[in-house]
C-alpha cells in the first residue's frame, strides 16, 4: 500500500477543507433557516388556529344532568322521586377491543343476553366518546368488583345516575305513567341539548304530559381531559336547573282504597272534586309498576304485559270507552225537563216494552220482572228505578238532537281536557255523527238506543265522573286535572263558568231522585245506603257487552264472564252540598249496584272522614 | 506516547488556559455542553410528567458521557487514527452479531444483551464509521480518486445496509450522511457529486418500492396529508404541530403545557421532546435553544478548521455537521416538513445509549481542540 501520507500538501488540504466548510456553513445557515421559518410560521403566523385546536383537544363540555321535577301528593307524599343507581357504561373509542372487554366483564359480573343486546343497540345511535349504559342498577357487591378490577376494563366506567323511582309501584302507575329511554322516534322530535344530560323521557301519563316542566333544565361543565378521555380537572361549571315539582290533587290514601276495592275485578275509578275538578283518585285496575320500565324493562316482562288478557297497560280510566248504559239517564231525565220536551208530572205507563209505530219488534226494559214498572213512571221513578221504557218515550219526544248537544255540554263525546295524554272522546251519537262515522241517516230506533246509553253511545269513566261532577254542581263547567301546582304555584283553577241556566226545580228534582236512588226503599242502589251519615246521590248502570235478543233472556250462568255486562255507577256526596263525584265501572260486573255502587260508597266514605278530620282512621278501617 | 507527553509538557506551561488545555478540556465547548445539558434536563423534567426518575436517570447518563468525553480526549489523535480500523470492525461485527443474536422491540432488532447491560451497535458506528472513513482518506492524496470514493462507499455502505436490515433507516442515514460529510470535506470532486446526486434521485423509486417497509411509506404519506389519517399515523403530527403552534411567542409556562401533560403528545420525552419546549416556552425557548446548538456547532466547525491533521479536520467536521443533521432531522419532522424518523434530539431526548454516543464525538473533538502544536521544521 501506497502512503500518499508521504506526498501531502497540508496547505492544499487546509485550503480545500475550508472551502468545503464554508460550502457547508452555508448550506447549514440555509436550512436552518428553513427549520426556523417552519416554526416562526406555526408559533406566530398561525399561532391562533393552533391555540383553539389545543383547547379543543382537552376542553369538553359534559352535560350536567338537572334533576327531574318530584311529584307529591295533595298531602305532600313523594309519588315520583329520584333514586341514586349506579351503571356501568362503556365508551367504544376507549376500549380496544371490545368484545374482549365484555367478555372480561362477563366474567366478572352478571351480564344478561338482554344486557347485551340493549347495549348493542344503543350503541348503533351514541355519539362518538359518549357513555353507552351495559348494565343497570349495580349491586354494592357488583360494584366493588368492578372496582377491584378496574385496571383490567380500559374504556368501562361505572357511574352514577339519578333514576325515577315510583315509591308506590304499581298504585299509581296510570295516572303518574312512567319514564323511559328514548328511543329513535322519539330522539329525532326533541330538542337534543336539553336532552343531552338525560337518557329518558316521559313516556305515558303525567310523566309524559308534564315532561317540560319536569325535565329541568340542562347544565354544562367544562372539563379539561387528557389524550385517554380521563377528566383531570373542571374548569366551568352551569349548574344544571331541577326541573319543577308538581303537586296533585290526588290523595294517595283514597286511590289506594279506591285500588284495593276493585279487588281482582278490571275496571276504572274516577274520583273529582266538585269544586275545583281536581282528581281525587284515578284507578285503572289491574294496574303495572311503573318501576319496570324506569329501570328498562325485559322483552319478556313487557311481553307478558302487553299480552296479558286483563289488559293491564291499558288505563281504562281514561282510554277505555264504555256503553254508559242507565247511568246517563239522570242527564237525559234533565236535558227533557229543561227543553220542556216533559214535565215534573210527565208519566207512563210501562207495560215492560216498548213497541215503535211501524217497527216490529219491541224493546224490553232490562232493569223490571215481567210486567214492567208498572202505571204512572213519572222521571223521578224512572231513575230511582231505572225504567226504561219511560227514557225511550221520553226520547223520542225529546229528539237526538236536544239529547246530543246538551249532553256534549257535560262532557260526553268530546275529550275532557284532563292533564293526561293520550286521552279517548267516546262517541255522543248524533245524526251528524251517524252520517259521518256510518254514512247512514239515524232512526227513532238509535234514539231508542241512546237514551238508555246503549247502542253507539260509549263514555270513558273520567267522562262519566265528569259528567257526575257537572249535575252535581248544578250546571258548572267542572273541568278534570291532575296538577294541582308546580313548584307551589297553584294552577289557575277553571272555578266554574256556569255551563247552562238551568231551572233550580229541574236541579232540584234529578238531585232528589238520585239521592232516592240510594237511599229510597225502590232504589236501584239501595244497597249500599245501610250505615251511611251522609247522603250519596247516584245512578247504576249496566251496559251489555253481547247483545241479547228480545226474546231472549240474560242469563250470566250460561255465558262466560268475559261477556258478563259492565257494571257502571256514578255518583257524588254529599247530596245536598256535593263534594266529591265519581264515575266508575267494573268490568263485567253484571250490575252497577252490587259490583260498582260499592266501590264507591267505600271512596266516598273515606273522603267523608278525611274531611271530618277523622281520616287516619277512617284508611285503617278500609284497608285492614 | 513518552516523546508525545514530554512535547505536550514543553508546549503547556501553567496557567488557567493551559490547565485546561493540558487537562484536554475545551472550556467554551464545555460550557455550551453543560448548558445544553441544564436545558434538556429541565425541559425533560416537564416533558415526562415532572416524574424524577427519567430526569436522574438522564443526568446520571449525562454524567457518565463527560466522564466518557474526557476519557476520550486524553488519547492523542494519532491513536484514533492508527485503532479506528479496529473500533470499525468491532462495531461492524457486533453489528453482524445484532443480526443473528440481537434483541429488540416494536419489530425492529437493534441491541445486543451483554448481560449486564445493553448496547446498541449502530450508536457506535455513528462515531466509527465517519472516524474510519476520516482515517482512510487522512492518509490519501485529495481531492479523492475514484478508487477511494468506491473505498469510501463501502466502508460506509456495509454498516449501512445492515442497519438498514434491522430496520432503522433514521440511524442508518444518518450513518451514511457522516461518511459523506468526511468525503466531501476531503474534496470530493464535483463530478462525483453530481453523479451521486442523480443516483440518489433514481434511487428514490428503487428504495420506496423495495426497501422501504410499509409503515416507513405510511411515514411520507402521512407528512403529505396527515388530515388523512386523524387518529392513525396522522395523530402524532396533528399534536406536536398543535403543540409547537400553541406555544406561540413565549409559551405555556415550565410544565403547564397542555398538550404534552394531558398526553396528547406522543412521544414526549423522546423523539418529540422540542414540541413540548415550544409549548412551554414558545418560539423564544425554541430560538434559545437553537442560538446554543449554533454557538456549538460554530464552535467545533472553529476546532475543525484550526486542527493540526488532516483526520482531525475531517472528522471534527464530519461530526459537526452530523451533529447539525440531527438537529435538523428532529426539528423538521417533529414540525411536520420532514417523515418521522427515529432521530433523538441531541442532550434534551431522553435516551440511553444515544446520549453516551454524543459525549464520545465531542471527546473526539476536545481531543483535536487540544492537541499539542507541532512541531514544525521549516526547510
Amino acid at each position: 500500500m501506497i502512503n500518499d501520507a508521504a506526498f501531502s500538501d497540508p496547505a492544499r488540504e487546509r485550503r480545500i477543507f475550508a472551502g468545503r466548510l464554508l460550502i457547508s456553513v452555508v448550506l447549514v445557515f440555509v436550512t436552518g433557516l428553513v427549520v426556523m421559518a417552519r416554526y416562526v410560521d406555526l408559533q406566530l403566523t398561525r399561532h391562533e388556529d393552533f391555540a383553539t385546536h389545543s383547547d379543543n383537544n382537552r376542553v369538553h363540555v359534559r352535560p350536567a344532568t338537572p334533576s327531574r321535577g318530584l311529584i307529591y301528593d295533595h298531602n305532600g307524599e313523594l309519588l315520583a322521586d329520584n333514586r341514586p343507581t349506579y351503571i356501568l357504561t362503556i365508551v367504544r373509542e376507549r376500549s380496544d377491543d371490545l368484545d374482549e372487554l365484555l367478555t372480561t366483564i362477563g366474567g366478572l359480573i352478571d351480564i344478561s343476553d338482554n344486557d347485551i343486546k340493549r347495549f348493542e343497540k344503543s350503541l348503533k345511535r351514541r355519539k362518538p366518546y359518549e357513555q353507552t349504559p351495559l348494565k343497570y342498577d349495580l349491586t354494592e357487591q357488583e360494584r366493588g368488583i368492578l372496582a377491584v378490577n378496574g385496571y383490567l376494563l380500559d374504556g368501562a366506567e361505572v357511574s352514577a345516575r339519578l333514576m325515577r323511582f315510583y315509591p308506590n309501584g304499581e298504585l299509581f302507575g296510570h295516572v303518574i305513567g312512567y319514564v323511559g329511554r328514548i328511543n329513535e322516534r322519539e330522539s329525532q322530535a326533541i330538542d337534543s341539548v336539553k336532552y343531552s344530560g338525560t337518557d329518558s323521557i316521559g313516556k305515558i301519563g303525567l310523566e309524559k304530559f308534564y315532561e317540560p316542566q319536569l325535565l329541568g333544565e340542562v347544565g354544562s361543565e367544562h372539563v379539561e381531559t387528557n389524550a385517554r378521555g380521563r377528566v383531570m380537572r373542571v374548569l366551568e361549571n352551569i349548574d344544571p336547573q331541577p326541573g319543577n315539582n308538581l303537586t296533585l290533587y290526588l290523595d294517595s290514601r283514597l286511590q289506594r282504597v279506591a285500588h284495593k276495592a276493585f279487588k281482582d275485578e278490571r275496571g276504572a275509578l274516577v274520583a273529582i272534586d266538585v269544586k275545583t275538578g281536581g282528581i281525587l283518585a284515578m284507578v285503572s285496575a289491574p294496574g303495572y309498576d311503573p318501576n319496570l320500565f324506569a329501570s328498562g324493562i325485559s322483552q319478556r316482562n313487557y311481553n307478558s304485559l302487553l299480552n296479558s288478557p286483563d289488559r293491564p297497560l291499558f288505563d281504562r280510566a281514561i282510554r277505555g270507552q264504555y256503553p254508559p248504559g242507565s247511568t246517563i239517564k239522570p242527564l237525559f231525565g234533565l236535558i227533557g225537563l229543561h227543553s220542556n220536551t216533559i214535565t215534573m208530572d210527565y208519566a207512563i205507563d210501562d207495560p215492560g216494552f216498548f213497541v215503535m209505530e211501524g217497527i216490529e219488534r219491541p224493546w224490553r226494559d232490562h232493569n223490571s220482572k215481567r210486567g214492567g214498572h208498572g202505571r204512572g213512571v213519572d222521571l223521578a221513578e224512572a231513575i230511582i228505578e231505572s225504567c226504561d221504557v219511560f227514557f225511550y218515550k221520553m226520547s223520542i219526544k225529546t229528539g237526538i238532537d236536544l239529547l246530543s248537544s246538551y249532553s256534549e255540554q257535560f262532557g260526553l263525546g268530546r275529550i275532557t281536557g284532563i292533564d293526561l295524554p293520550g286521552e279517548r272522546p267516546g262517541i255522543m251519537p248524533s245524526r251528524q255523527w251517524k252520517k259521518g262515522a256510518r254514512g247512514q241517516s239515524w232512526f227513532n230506533g238509535d234514539t231508542i238506543n241512546t237514551s238508555i246509553g246503549q247502542g253507539f253511545m260509549l263514555a270513558t269513566p273520567l267522562q262519566l265522573a265528569v259528567m257526575s261532577a257537572r249535575i252535581a254542581s248544578r250546571g258548572k263547567m267542572v273541568t278534570p286535572k291532575l296538577v294541582k301546582s308546580i313548584d307551589g304555584e297553584i294552577l289557575a283553577s277553571s272555578e266554574a263558568s256556569e255551563l247552562l241556566e238551568i231551572n233550580s226545580d229541574h236541579w232540584d228534582y234529578v238531585h232528589r231522585a238520585m239521592s232516592d236512588v240510594v237511599h229510597s226503599t225502590r232504589g236501584t242502589a239501595k244497597g249500599i245506603s245501610k250505615g251511611l251519615s251522609y247522603k250519596i246521590a247516584g245512578k247504576t248502570g249496566t251496559a251489555q257487552v253481547i247483545s241479547i235478543k228480545a226474546e231472549e233472556e240474560y242469563d250470566s250462568s250460561k255465558i262466560d264472564k268475559s261477556q258478563w255486562d259492565h257494571a257502571l255507577f256514578v255518583a257524588f256526596a254529599p247530596a245536598e252540598d256535593p263534594q266529591i263525584a265519581i264515575g266508575l265501572i267494573v268490568e263485567n260486573g253484571e250490575h252497577g249496584s252490587s259490583a260498582a255502587a260499592p266501590i264507591a260508597r267505600l271512596v266516598m266514605d273515606v273522603y267523608m272522614k278525611m274531611k271530618a278530620g277523622s281520616h287516619q282512621t277512617a284508611v285503617a278501617e278500609v284497608i285492614n | 506516547m513518552l516523546r508525545d507527553d514530554f512535547v505536550r509538557r514543553m508546549e503547556s506551561p501553567g496557567g488557567d488556559k493551559r490547565r485546561s488545555r493540558s487537562l484536554h478540556i475545551d472550556l467554551p465547548l464545555l460550557f455550551i455542553l453543560i448548558s445544553l445539558c441544564g436545558v434538556g434536563l429541565l425541559v425533560l423534567y416537564s416533558a415526562s410528567g415532572q416524574n424524577l426518575f427519567y430526569v436522574k436517570r438522564q443526568a446520571l447518563l449525562m454524567l457518565v458521557g463527560f466522564g466518557a468525553m474526557f476519557g476520550v480526549a486524553q488519547f492523542p489523535m494519532r491513536f484514533w487514527e492508527r485503532w479506528s480500523f479496529l473500533f470499525y470492525a468491532i462495531g461492524l461485527m457486533s453489528l453482524l452479531a445484532v443480526l443473528f443474536f440481537g434483541v429488540g422491540a416494536k419489530g425492529a432488532q437493534r441491541w445486543l444483551d451483554l448481560g449486564f447491560t445493553r448496547f446498541q451497535p449502530s450508536e457506535l458506528m455513528k462515531v466509527a464509521v465517519p472516524m474510519m472513513v476520516s482515517a482512510y482518506l487522512g492518509k490519501r492524496y485529495i481531492p479523492p480518486s475514484f478508487s477511494h470514493v468506491l473505498a469510501v462507499l463501502i466502508i460506509t455502505f456495509i454498516p449501512v445496509l445492515l442497519i438498514v436490515r434491522q430496520p432503522d433507516l433514521g440511524t442508518a442515514l444518518l450513518i451514511f450522511a457522516s461518511g459523506f460529510f468526511v468525503i466531501f470535506l476531503a474534496g470530493l470532486r464535483k463530478r462525483y457529486l453530481l453523479t451521486a446526486f442523480i443516483l440518489a434521485l433514481a434511487a428514490i423509486p428503487t428504495l420506496w418500492m423495495f426497501v422501504m417497509r410499509d409503515y416507513q411509506k405510511q411515514r411520507v404519506l402521512t407528512l403529505l396529508s396527515p388530515e388523512d389519517d386523524k387518529l392513525g399515523a396522522g395523530w402524532n403530527i396533528i399534536q406536536s404541530t398543535t403543540a409547537i403552534g400553541s406555544g406561540g411567542w413565549s409559551g405555556k409556562g415550565w410544565t403547564l403545557g397542555t398538550q404534552s401533560q394531558l398526553n396528547f403528545l406522543p412521544e414526549s420525552h423522546t423523539d418529540f421532546i422540542i414540541a413540548v419546549l415550544a409549548e412551554e416556552f414558545g418560539l423564544v425557548g425554541v430560538m434559545t435553544l437553537c442560538a446554543l446548538y449554533a454557538l456549538l456547532i460554530g464552535r467545533c466547525l472553529v476546532i475543525a478548521l484550526n486542527s493540526q491533521s488532516q483526520f482531525g479536520r475531517l472528522i471534527a467536521g464530519s461530526l459537526s455537521l452530523t451533529f447539525f443533521t440531527y438537529i435538523f432531522v428532529n426539528m423538521s419532522m417533529v414540525s411536520g416538513i420532514l417523515p418521522v424518523v427515529g432521530v433523538p434530539l441531541p442532550f434534551i431526548s431522553y435516551g440511553g445509549t444515544a446520549i453516551v454516543t454524543l459525549f464520545l464525538g465531542f471527546g473526539i473533538l476536545m481531543a483535536i481542540s487540544t492537541e499539542p502544536k507541532r512541531i514544525r521544521i521549516d526547510l
